[in-house]
């Protein structure tokens, strides 16, 4: 058969807005590149015709008003780079080709698809360098610099069978090491030592499937070991609570220090277990499930999870960044009996990328013809084996964008937090919200079962994720983990969830009341596909309904460690038993290890009575998804049986895999002093090789211009814009809010059930900052902090502070090192505190211990680790009873009165965007100022409370909370957002009395709001009397609005002009 | 009752809205899979309204549209045809607007002329836009008076605030031959410009219809301004402006309307 190459290319440049932008960002990199052409290449292996070959290329290929479409490859201009997938990546593009071929020419055919790029004014050492720097990632790519059209496209080869034992019941300490680390399973000693106890025992040796099966489901990403093991805490003594009773399963040893046993268990859950036994009655499903589930309504339940996806975006920013998306979307379609997915929210930690050379990476070398034009003298060279953090957030926006955009979901929440010790180790949160009838949040999978696999094929893409996330980036792991990284397809992934959605609403017999195809409707919140002829399929779920019933009895997702973790926890106390030469396969040649283990995308696997098979085959057809019988759930003894072409490769009793793992006492040592403590010299967070600046500016409106433009405060419209945050057309208070589209929200509103005024925020708290011991900080008041921070920005848009539900994403350096894990324990006890203070109940959340990078050593330089800041992602989702309330944080009217509502906190300024702008100013305030503020748990959720209540008492106009850069940052983004040059909004303040230093505008303060309220509303006492009620919490007057488009801050400061201040604010990430 | 038809395929997310969008105007709304339809296109031939929702069909993969766009043309054309010589109300949304530019339906024939026996070659294109990558965002518009578009009647009467829709999409830029935007123009076919440049549109052109002005196509999504709270910023809007239909609800009340009086 015959590869038939075609280009299809823009007819003229005002078609080719990607080479415009490729141009842009090569010269933006020092490549004097004159002129970028672009086509896309597709090699389609098939027997076509010619007639076919002009049919394919006119009718699919091209569009025949802006494209024209060659066979072949056309002559040069320039240099050429190709870029293609390499063999066995995931190429969305190639799928569909595949698929309107056959619809056109009836031709089953092998594609492959690809970009090619002529480059003008580059010789090819230059365009190799460029490709590498911004067209290609060889992690997933090839790259070649002619065009390339091979005689045949990759096929792969049908595998040897041959079962593999491994020699373990022998092996010493040392042997168990090496095996452990050779074989990327990732297991400690004494996990390596159960393990060949229990083969001692069995008195054999154990398959290589065994050892990997053991692997994945002990792995730190599966099991959680780490904080569900017992620690030993010694250092700086425990904070005390707010209530001062002792934290539970803590236990003080007579050496002065505490041994706790299950460090998320007697923390973070136990939080929720007593605040449900104190009367929190409005959680369904937590920790349990693959999602957290509360209550939204009487007939529906609302299932949240944030993940991390982290060393695979290390790698491919990209992939990493959508396959992390991906899989947080199937954990929330896998809660229950399925939920359906109504919102994504998406977190990024990086570097920041004006402190980092873009010159090419590791060569010492300076990038071709001049790269460091516009870059900062100070900016340091990249560590090897980094992606320069500008591409890595670029291509991780990229990455959630398209996959949430594709799936359809909203992605309506999420912060950016810029810090350089993420150079080696960005951090990527991923966030699913799901929508699910409250009688479908259990499942349980059934004995006779089948095990039923749905969606993608599996290739070897992906091996060995779970242990991977395990382990620890160094410059070599681009090479040694590319099979750990994965690009995903999105629309596979849609096609999965239309077909669940519709097997889920559809009753569990295949009779002549089952719907006809055509009507079928996947996405009705109830009733499904048989209402949609009876009844609008979109109103909301009556109580005449009768429940659906699903076809299957329990889902869960195929994530880290692939069917092995599925099918082991879906089986856990059944047991299953799985014939892996059933799993359809993308291409031949994978071992029966790989089938198991593979992380491929966008896989679910459904425990399904076996009288639903046949429906659910016959919907499955329909929506163009695949379906594979694995096996069946129930052993005798409860085993997990593996078989692979009639044999026997693994039999391991289900107890073993899911309580064999020992669970060591691990040590855990604060060094730094207790808090309060105070600032030793500088941050110890500027930017590599960064001098510290000489003092600040001596103007406030400097200042605070300077603030604006820090990248962890500028807007982030250039990210926003980017996702599809109006999908499903539900969202109601949008992630940017005010005339102009310019505001940053504090969260964004849902309103889910149409018909329905009951609505949801969704919203994050974020301060990696605060943990740091070097500027004052603690992991502790970090954890308080993002509580407070998080329940601040659910309250401002007009949440319900009694009805909000919290996440942890705790991402660590090491915690095999005694400081990081006590450090981890110090954030689960604030964890505790706040969740208890504030009644936000942990519904959910998941750990990444493992976030460091090694840099090799280089000529004089030895190796060094440089671990990120110990960080807690909190996110929140809230309720509200009625969406009609809901508040946005622009200013509204020229006549207003702005009002500080605070808890008698004073500014602070340890870990605060100040200090990191002005540390010689910072490092001459007072001692008290120097510290990381503390939130007051006593009074902070009154703040929170009493702001519920003007809000709900239709007195406030517009609430922000103060976070990163203080009150007048604050106030700066409520004018941005309000403003607008033809009808301009100004104000003019006065230094609130409650300060008394004159950098406190720029403190940060804890539970703090900045309001808009009428004047007659201030001026009649009838504010302060609403909130009269709550002891501690204070208002006072901070000025006036106006229309002058100006902010005045009084006698000595010049007005400044709100347009400027956005100019300020806007333009840093403008990309 | 009009019986309206939304027509679905892997990839496309925006059935819902434009299935409560016309629920809500007073249609009997069916959803169907554009496989199924290619089985069996009764319900092309029963309709009276058809709508081209949004979305990433088959992901967008070749171009945005494409895929969806050749398996109607080469499956479905007959029915397709045959609805729009019946008059249903026809309109494609965002990816459905790529979808139907590509079918051939818009610009459609001038006036007098008939539909031929193949779909039409395209004329109209939605290349990526200016900008290089996807724009989500809300954008007012303009709605040229004296159009012939059944879709967009009573848009014009709008006040600037809220004569506004929101925008997500990374290929919207309308492209055509000149003579092709001279043609749109001069016949009052081009109905919806944007008020500010959001993806490079030739000419600001945000939305078409052919000559009878019952197909209608447009980038920006009235799909998801069916209620007042969705409006970009609501809760500073006078609670007098927030009365009536909601001006993307007024399109598919607009549809539902026509559909009720077409010529049988």
């Amino acid at each position: 058969m015959t590869v038939h190459r075609f280009e299809v290319r823009p007819v003229d440049d005002a078609s080719d807005p990607r080479a415009r932008a490729i141009c842009h960002d090569a010269r933006r990199l020092g490549f004097n590149l004159a002129r970028a052409r672009t086509a896309r290449v597709y090699l389609i292996e098939a027997g076509l015709s010619p007639a076919e070959r002009d049919r394919l290329a006119q009718r699919l290929l091209a569009d025949p008003v802006t494209e024209q479409a060659s066979l072949g490859a056309s002559a040069p201009r320039g240099t050429i780079v190709e870029v293609l997938p390499l063999p066995g990546v995931m190429d969305p593009a190639a799928q569909s080709v595949r698929d309107a071929v056959r619809a056109l020419t009836g031709h089953e055919a092998k594609v492959t698809t690809g970009w090619r790029y002529d480059l003008e004014g580059l010789p090819p050492g230059e365009a190799e360098a460029l490709a590498s720097r911004l067209l290609a990632n060889t992690v997933v790519h090839a790259v070649h610099l002619q065009p390339f059209h091979p005689a045949s496209l990759p096929a792969g080869s049908p595998a040897a069978f041959q079962v593999r034992h491994v020699t373990l019941r022998s092996l010493d300490d040392a042997a168990l090491e090496r095996l452990s680390r050779d074989a990327h399973l990732f297991l400690s000693l004494d996990e390596m030592r159960a393990i060949r106890d229990e083969y001692r025992r069995l008195d054999r040796e154990p398959t290589d499937i065994e050892l990997e099966t053991l692997a994945q489901t002990w792995s730190e990403h599966c099991v959680h070991k780490t904080l569900k093991s017992t620690i030993r805490y010694s250092g700086a003594p425990e904070p005390s609570g707010p209530a001062g009773t002792p934290r539970p399963g803590h236990s003080p040893n007579p050496d002065g220090s505490i041994t706790i046993d299950n460090l998320l268990k007697s923390t973070v859950a136990a939080a929720t277990h007593e605040l449900i036994a104190d009367g929190v009655d409005w959680t369904l499903s937590v920790f349990k499930d693959n999602s957290g589930v509360i209550a939204f309504d009487d007939a529906w339940g609302l299932c949240i999870k944030v993940e991390t996806h982290n060393h695979p975006s290390a790698l491919e920013p990209y992939g990493g960044a959508a396959t992390g998306a991906g899989g947080c979307i199937r954990d929330v379609i896998g809660t229950g009996l399925g939920a359906k997915p109504i919102a994504n929210t998406s977190v990024f930690c990086v570097a920041h990328p004006g402190d980092w050379s873009e010159a090419a990476p590791g060569s010492g070398a300076p990038a071709p013809s001049g790269a460091r034009g516009r870059e900062p003298a100070s900016a340091a060279p990249l560590p090897p084996g980094c992606i320069h953090p500008r591409r890595v957030l670029q291509e991780v926006v990229a990455g959630v964008r398209d996959y949430g955009n594709q799936m359809g979901i909203p992605t309506v929440s999420g912060a950016v937090a810029f810090d350089d010790r993420y150079v080696g180790n960005p951090l990527v949160f991923c966030g699913c919200i799901g929508l699910i009838p409250r009688h479908l949040v259990k499942g349980r999978a059934q004995p006779g079962d089948r095990i039923i696999a749905l969606g993608g094929r599996t290739g070897r893409d992906g091996i060995h994720g779970a242990t991977f996330s395990s382990a620890e980036l160094t410059d070599s792991h681009a090479d040694e983990f590319a099979h750990a990284v994965q690009i995903g397809n999105a629309i596979t992934e849609k096609r999965l969830l239309d077909a669940i959605l519709r097997a889920r609403d559809v009753g569990p017999l295949p009779s002549a009341a089952h719907p006809s195809p055509s009507s079928g409707y996947p996405h009705a919140p109830c009733g499904g596909a048989r209402a949609s002829e009876s009844r609008p399929a979109h109103s909301p779920a009556r109580a005449a309904d009768p429940p659906t019933r699903p076809l299957f009895s329990a889902i869960t997702d195929c994530g880290a460690g692939g069917f092995s973790s599925a099918v082991g926890e879906m089986g856990a106390e059944l047991g299953a038993h799985v014939h892996l030469d059933r799993a359809p396969l993308k291409y031949d040649g994978l071992t029966y290890t790989e089938i198991w283990i593979s992380e491929a995308q966008e896989r679910m696997v459904i425990a399904v009575p076996p009288e639903n098979v046949p429906a659910l085959h016959r919907i499955c057809d329909e929506e163009g998804v695949e379906l594979a019988d694995l096996g069946a759930f129930g052993t005798p003894g409860a085993e997990l049986i593996l078989s692979f072409r009639g044999h026997e490769v693994a039999r391991l009793p289900m107890a073993f895999l899911h309580e064999g793992i020992p669970t060591p006492t691990r040590e855990a040592f604060w060094k730094n002093p207790a808090y309060p403590h105070t600032l030793r010299g500088g941050s110890s967070v500027p930017a590599a090789s960064m001098p510290l600046p000489s003092p600040g500016p001596a103007s406030h409106v400097a200042r605070l211009t300077s603030l604006l433009s820090h990248p962890n405060i500028a807007s982030k419209h250039w990210i926003v814009r980017q996702y599809d945050h109006e999908v499903q057309g539900n969202t109601i208070l949008k992630p940017l809010v005010g005339p102009l589209g310019r505001g940053p929200g504090d969260a964004s509103i849902l309103e889910p059930v149409p018909g329905s005024r009951r609505a949801a925020a969704i919203g994050q708290g974020l301060c990696p900052s605060y943990s740091d011991p070097a500027v004052g900080g603690d992991p502790y008041l970090m954890a308080l902090a993002a509580i407070d921070e998080c329940v601040r920005n659910l309250v401002c848009v007009g949440a319900d502070p009694e009805r909000i539900a919290i996440l942890d994403n705790f991402c660590w350096p090491s915690c095999t090192k005694p400081e990081n894990l006590a450090s981890l324990v110090r954030a689960c006890w604030g964890c505790y505190d706040g969740a208890k203070a504030y009644r936000t109940p942990f519904v959910s959340g998941k750990d990444s211990l493992n976030n460091q990078f090694t840099v090799p050593a280089q000529g004089e330089r030895p190796a060094r680790t440089i671990e990120i800041p110990s960080t807690l992602l909190i996110t929140g989702l809230g309720l509200l009873p009625d969406g009609g309330v809901a508040c946005s944080m622009d200013l509204k009217r020229p006549d207003s009165h702005l009002v500080l509502l605070h808890t008698g906190a004073t500014p602070s300024f340890g870990g605060s965007t100040y200090q990191s702008l002005f540390p010689t100013d910072a490092a001459a305030l007072p001692p008290n100022r120097r510290v990381v503020p503390r939130v007051d748990l006593a009074r902070g959720p009154r703040a929170a409370k009493a702001v519920h209540t003007l809000i709900s008492a239709g007195l406030v106009r517009a609430a922000h909370d103060v976070s990163e850069g203080g009150l007048l940052v604050a106030l700066a983004e409520m004018l941005i957002a309000g403003s607008l040059p033809q009808r301009p909004l100004g104000c003019r303040v006065c230094f609130p009395p409650c300060f008394d230093n004159p950098s406190d505008w720029f403190g940060e303060l804890p539970s703090a709001y900045l309001l808009e309220v009428s004047g007659a509303d201030w001026n009649s006492g009838t504010v302060r009397r609403a909130i009269s009620q709550f002891e501690g919490v204070h208002v006072e007057p901070l000025g006036t609005t106006d229309s002058t488009g100006r902010l005045d801050l009084g006698p000595g400061e010049a007005p400044c002009d709100v347009e400027a201040l956005a100019r300020a604010w806007r333009s840093p990430l403008d990309w | 009752m009009p019986s309206a038809l939304v027509i679905r395929a892997a990839g496309i997310n925006c059935d819902v809205e434009v299935m409560r969008g016309l629920t809500e105007a007073g249609a009997s709304a069916r959803l169907a899979h554009l496989d199924a339809l290619i089985r069996d296109p009764a319900p092309i031939e029963r309709a009276d309204i058809i709508v081209f929702p949004g979305g990433f069909s088959f992901g967008d993969d070749v171009a945005s549209g494409r895929i969806f766009a050749m398996h109607v043309r080469e499956r479905l054309w007959g029915p397709l045809r045959g609805a729009i010589e019946r008059g249903a109300c026809i309109a494609g949304i965002c990816n459905g607007f790529q979808v139907i530019v590509q079918i051939g339906l818009l610009p459609g024939p001038g006036p007098g002329q008939a539909w031929g026996p193949e779909a039409p070659a395209p004329t109209l294109s939605l290349a990526r836009n200016s900008g290089a990558r996807y724009i989500d965002t809300w954008v007012g518009l303009d709605a040229a008076p004296g159009s012939p578009c059944v879709w967009t009647r009573g848009w014009g009467d709008l006040a600037d605030d809220v004569r506004m829709l929101p925008c997500g999409h990374g290929e919207g830029r309308l492209t055509a031959e000149a003579s092709t935007l001279d043609a749109l123009e001069a016949r009052g076919h081009v109905v919806l410009r944007y008020r500010q440049d959001v993806n490079g549109s030739a000419r600001g052109i945000a939305g078409v219809c052919d000559a009878s002005g019952r197909i209608f196509g447009l980038m920006p999504h009235p799909d998801r301004f069916l209620a007042w709270n969705r409006h970009p910023y609501w809760t500073r809007l006078d609670a007098q402006v927030r009365r009536g239909r909601a001006p993307g609800q007024m399109i598919f009340a607009n549809a539902v309307e026509a559909a009720t009086r077409m010529p049988v």
